[in-house]
């Protein structure tokens, strides 16, 4: 799994960081998304697939 | 822009919105807002207070599509906007462009000045002094009278206290700024009491922030001090945001903790189960998400101007037209959330729209979040025995508020 997150689309909601923890944080300055990891193992899958819908701005993408 | 149907060409027999909710059952939304998202078609004509007829939407899917589309604005001033109230609409000729209504980047720009100050990992931090006051104020309610209307004792005190923290508002104006942010609210109110309420505030705000440029503290409105200081932003345009968090930052939260409690005491299995799952963070959580769903504050919202045509489930919205949202159909959506007529603090529920959806999703969303986790994880932890001390069809509802909720709820324990 690949995750591509669009920097100008994310409204800093911080979903994502609540669905996957592991994968999303938040930049400290102006809540933009930061992606920890590009490649997350599959145990985080799902949380990532939850941070896809629940993210309001469409910011986050799967690839594969 | 294109072409335009005349109102009064198409306002025929059309469904009147908003109806209102049935007296029986004053958490569902209105059931004939539901007859309407049942018809299979997720958008339809709707005749409003004003006379004109925006499409409503109220399906999950279609308005979760709506809310992202850049082809709808937020702009309160555009054609076609429709206008929750007689004041919004007087009032929309002489806004100032703010995070709430502009679109694209210069929203972006607009809301980027205070996501710092909302992130969800700050907000994870303010968890022990949101407990703290959450303890101080229940403590202080076991020693008052008994029964109380937990409206003052706790739903509105507590956000409050932490907006007031947050933004560096002096709390001891609360009665002031409380008083003004339910009016800024309230749908029946007329023009000049809507640019009045408005303009008090404002002025309340940048009197606070001139004084925090001289003397900065940490909080948002010193930030914003900041930036007028360095020249980025006008002090005409820091006030309106300083009251936008204000407002949004109490009436929503302190609705939510009401109605939410007068919900739980309807529902005693629900409400066992939470009280037995109250030191799992978790399913205090996902219980949040699940009565944010189901109570849908914000539940006229969300509206859009349409400033390209837009082609959605077989019909054509026009550039000039309006759109609304209707966030608690989208939220009874049985395709997003099966029996959505049942609580079930269990459910999944998380892709709600109770904070809307898209660009202008709720800023202040963590927040809120920390705060109702906080407070139905110790209410009914700390009082077993709260109950409601009125019967249900004696409260008052505000069907006329923009933010649903209950005037006073008395409890008892
Ligand atoms: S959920 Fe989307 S909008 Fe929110 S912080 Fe994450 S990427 Fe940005």
């Amino acid at each position: 799994m690949k995750v591509v997150i669009e920097e100008d689309k994310c409204c800093a909601a911080g979903q994502c960081v609540a669905a996957a923890p592991d994968v999303f944080d938040q930049r400290d300055d102006d809540g933009i998304v930061v992606l920890l990891t590009v490649h997350p193992p599959d145990d985080l899958a799902e949380g990532v697939r939850d941070a896809v819908a629940m993210c309001p701005a469409v910011a986050i993408r799967v690839e594969q | 822009m294109a072409e335009k149907v005349a109102d009064s060409e198409v306002s025929e027999g059309l469904p009147k919105y908003p109806s209102p909710r049935a007296a029986r059952c004053p958490f569902a939304p209105p059931p004939e807002l539901l007859e309407l998202r049942d018809t299979g078609k997720s958008v339809v004509r709707v005749e409003t207070w004003d006379g004109t007829t925006p499409w409503l939407a109220t399906t999950h899917a279609a308005e979760r599509e709506l809310l992202s589309d850049p082809r709808l604005s937020a702009n309160i001033g555009a054609p076609g906007y429709p206008h929750t109230t007689e004041a919004m609409k007087e009032h929309s000729a002489h806004m100032q462009p703010s995070i709430n209504n502009t679109d694209g980047a210069e929203h972006s720009r607009w809301r980027r000045m205070l996501t710092s100050s909302f992130t969800r990992p700050r907000m994870q931090k303010l968890r022990p002094a949101i407990q703290e006051i959450t303890d101080d104020l229940i403590d202080k309610m076991l020693a008052g009278p008994n029964p109380v209307d937990l409206n003052e004792a706790l739903s509105l005190p507590l956000p409050s206290l932490m907006i007031c923290e947050l933004l560096g508002v002096p709390y001891e104006d609360h009665a002031f700024f409380q008083e003004h942010a339910g009016a800024t609210n309230a749908r029946f109110k007329t023009a000049e009491q809507g640019a009045e309420t408005t303009r008090v505030l404002r002025e309340y705000i940048a009197g606070l922030i001139e004084a925090k440029i001289d003397q900065p503290g940490e909080d948002v409105l010193s930030d914003l001090g900041e930036r007028v200081k360095a020249g980025d932003l006008l002090m005409e345009e820091a006030a309106p945001l300083g009251h936008i968090l204000l407002v949004a930052g109490h009436d929503t939260s302190a609705n939510m903790i009401t109605l939410g409690t007068a919900l739980l005491l309807e529902n005693p299995a629900q409400l066992a189960l939470l009280r037995e799952n109250s030191g799992d963070p978790k399913a205090v959580a996902n219980a949040v998400e699940e009565l944010l769903r189901y109570l849908t504050i914000p539940h006229l919202l969300a509206r859009r101007a349409v400033v390209a045509d837009i082609e959605i489930d077989g019909e054509t919205i026009r550039a000039g037209e309006g759109v609304i949202a209707s966030l608690p159909a989208g939220n009874w959506d049985p395709a997003a959330f099966p029996e959505p007529e049942k609580v079930d603090l269990t459910r999944k529920a998380s892709h709600h729209l109770a904070f809307g959806w898209g660009p202008h999703q709720c800023v202040g969303q963590q927040l809120a979040r920390v705060e109702l986790q906080v407070v139905f994880g110790t209410l009914f932890r700390r009082i077993p025995t709260l109950r409601l001390a009125t019967d249900l069809a004696e409260l008052r509802f505000k069907e006329d508020s923009q933010a649903y909720g209950i005037y006073e709820l008395p409890v008892a324990w």
